[in-house]
């Protein structure tokens, strides 16, 4: 920023009247004004969040202070105390995450694995109903999860999976199957079956065929779908309150933060502690795979 | 071509292409083959069979369509049996049994003037976040793709936090942001010069009680969330454009604007069509934030059509018919939307 300032300034002096200057001088404070405009639009975007992390660290008196400041003044882990001691629901966060992880965990594994040999099934083999599954995904994927949660409400009452995580397992893992297949077709489909067939000449067997071949080259899309089942089920809200309502042992991490946030509405400090504590680790895992996140994701969109 | 040929005798299914089970081994272990043959496991038996019906996309789809049968798609016919039923507390209880009522329960909902009012509520926040995420978005697209590579990823990394902040932590901070007491937001407007619309009135006011602030804190909240995944797909798509075209709109003479309508616009519109749809479902049908920011379903004239669904059903006393059924019509509406959009996107050729 400052670099590119200067050098337009310099830019300016030099050439006084010349043409080829101005226009440089011209470019240089476009430049300016887009970077300007950049950094204006990740301010926006990273505002909320840094605000919500800010406000954490403050003591209370800064909190509801007449005059915010932007940087805790006298930055304290209280608020984050609070959240650990378990003081409003008489549980800990770390039960809450423990909850979070346990389920995301599962559900991304399973699905990941039902969803490849379905995408090997659609995107390797040609059989009779293989579009009228492919149109079905589609429509699968249209319905809207709160005109859902009515009929799965019922039947998991029937078969006493309302407040156990299982439940809320099953829900995560079909919800996330149909993209999971969609986006794993694509891939499992651009494997070359020249590949597979000189390593069936070569002797190999269907599992090491699988394991060598099929793997390698669909673990980028494999890689995309997982994060997406993560986030998922790891930020999903309807489903968990309604199945998990009053068991607050059993709550996911946003059922937690949103049950704090209703019950100590102006212990903000606390509240953005909890919220801090639910929202950094997404954020940190979509930093870390973001770049394959959109790889994966490419690929998988552009060979369709 | 060596290739072709080689795999041309093949039936079109790999698993008639494969060779018979029996070849891999190759003239070589004849013997060991033989001998193998007599004792052939009930697992190779199975193996030998599934290849020779084709039925290995068959059961390699099995798992994943009964679990999307059993927790999507029948849950989905169910919804339209119990729109049908009068299933309320005493059904879910098995004290009384459901009895089949008509379209009773759909008229019930369309006499409901709850239900008209959540609708127009869902109606005029989709009309109004959609094209504002769009243009904001797209603005951001066009504005990324001028930047330098570097400034590039920190300006995209930073609006993608955005899309991946969680619903209910964004519900909450956003609450927080707005708040009467200590929210810098109030704070803000009150400093804001009174030409720009701030002032003292703005010191202690409540965005979260009434539906029209609500709903604003809604469209800022939904717009932050909703532009980044716009203007990264923008990106990847301008990024697709060939250089020559936008080169010889800018020779021709062509500003910024004309550029972007009459070479960019035509070019990507099949992006902005599923964008725009993708926006809709989403903001059409949002409940978490809603649900959140005005306050747990307890305001009633606050409800967009997601809690009006979701109230039917879990506020006391319930009525599941009645959700089912508003839940069918709120279904029937995207269904028509995305029509809407496939139609639209099959009469451009874009489909094609």
């Amino acid at each position: 920023m400052t670099s590119v300032r200067v050098s337009g300034r310099a830019v300016a002096n030099r050439a006084g009247s010349g043409r080829g200057g101005r226009r440089l001088f011209a470019r240089a404070s476009r430049k300016a004004a887009l970077n300007l405009a950049g950094v204006l639009v990740a301010l926006f975007a990273l505002f909320p969040v840094l605000w919500m992390i800010s406000t954490a660290f403050k003591p209370a008196n800064e909190i509801y202070s007449l005059t915010p400041q932007p940087i805790p003044l006298h930055p304290t882990l209280a608020n984050f105390r609070s959240v650990f001691s378990g003081s409003v629901i008489g549980m800990s966060y770390w039960n809450f995450l423990k909850n979070s992880l346990f389920i995301t965990v599962v559900s991304v594994a399973v699905s990941s694995l039902v969803g490849l040999l379905a995408a090997i099934a659609l995107g390797r083999f040609k059989f009779r109903f293989r579009t009228t599954y492919l149109i079905m995904l589609l429509i699968v994927q249209l319905l809207p999860q709160q005109a859902l949660v009515v009929s799965l409400f019922i039947d998991f009452r029937k078969v006493n999976l309302l407040d156990t995580l299982v439940g809320l397992i099953a829900v995560y893992i079909a919800f996330a199957l149909p993209v999971t297949i969609w986006m794993l077709r694509n891939f499992a489909a651009t494997v070359p079956k020249e590949l597979e067939e000189a390593a069936a000449i070569d002797g190999a067997g269907a599992w090491t065929r699988f394991w060598h071949i099929l793997l390698p080259m669909v673990s980028p899309g494999l890689v995309a779908t997982s994060v997406f089942a993560f986030i998922f089920a790891y930020n999903e809200f309807v489903f968990a309150l309604t199945f998990l309502g009053t068991d607050t042992a059993k709550f996911t991490l946003p059922l937690y933060v949103q049950y704090f946030y209703g019950q100590n509405s102006t212990d903000w400090g606390a509240i953005m502690a909890s919220s801090t504590l639910f929202t950094i680790p997404v954020l940190v895992f979509f930093l870390i795979t973001q770049r394959r996140l959109a790889s994966g994701l490419v690929a998988g969109a552009v060979k369709g | 071509m060596v290739t072709s040929s080689h795999s041309r005798p093949g039936t079109p299914s790999p698993a008639g292409s494969t060779p018979p089970p029996s070849e891999p081994d190759g003239p070589r272990n004849t013997t060991k083959r033989s001998a193998a043959a007599a004792h052939w496991s009930i697992q190779q038996r199975t193996a030998i069979w599934i290849r020779k019906h084709g039925v290995a996309p068959y059961l390699l789809l099995l798992p994943a369509t009964a679990i999307i049968g059993a927790l999507i798609v029948w849950p989905a016919v169910q919804v339209g049996l119990f729109s049908f039923q009068n299933y309320g507390l005493m059904q879910i209880s098995g004290v009384l049994p459901a009895q089949w009522v008509g379209f009773a329960n759909y008229s019930q909902i369309l006499h409901d003037p709850e239900f008209w009012q959540s609708l127009k509520t869902s109606v005029y926040f989709a009309l109004v976040v959609v094209p504002l995420t769009m243009i904001i978005g797209t603005l951001v697209g066009l504005l990324l793709v001028r930047l330098g590579s570097k400034m590039r990823t920190f300006v995209s990394v930073s609006a993608l936090l955005a899309w991946a902040t969680p619903a209910v932590s964004a519900s909450v901070i956003f609450v927080w942001l707005v708040d009467p007491d200590g929210g810098v937001v109030d704070w803000a407007l009150a400093k804001l010069p009174s030409w720009l619309g701030g002032g003292a009135q703005w010191a202690g006011f409540s965005w979260t009680n009434a539906t029209l602030p609500a709903y604003t804190v809604l469209t800022v909240m939904l717009v932050w969330t909703g532009f980044p995944f716009i203007a990264v797909t923008v990106l990847a798509a301008l990024r697709t454009l060939p250089s020559e075209l936008l080169e010889a709109a800018r020779v021709d003479g062509a500003g910024p604007w004309r550029t972007f309508w009459k070479v960019t616009f035509p070019i990507l519109r099949p992006v902005f069509l599923v964008l725009a749809l993708l926006s809709t479902i989403w903001d059409f049908g949002m409940f978490t934030q809603a649900y959140i920011v005005t306050g747990d379903l307890g305001n009633r004239d606050e409800y967009n059509l997601g809690l009006y669904e979701y109230s039917q059903a879990f506020t006391q006393p319930p009525h599941y018919g009645l959700a089912s059924a508003a839940a069918f019509v709120l279904t029937i509406i995207l269904l028509i939307v995305t029509v809407g959009y496939v139609r639209a996107a099959i009469k451009q050729g874009s489909l094609a």
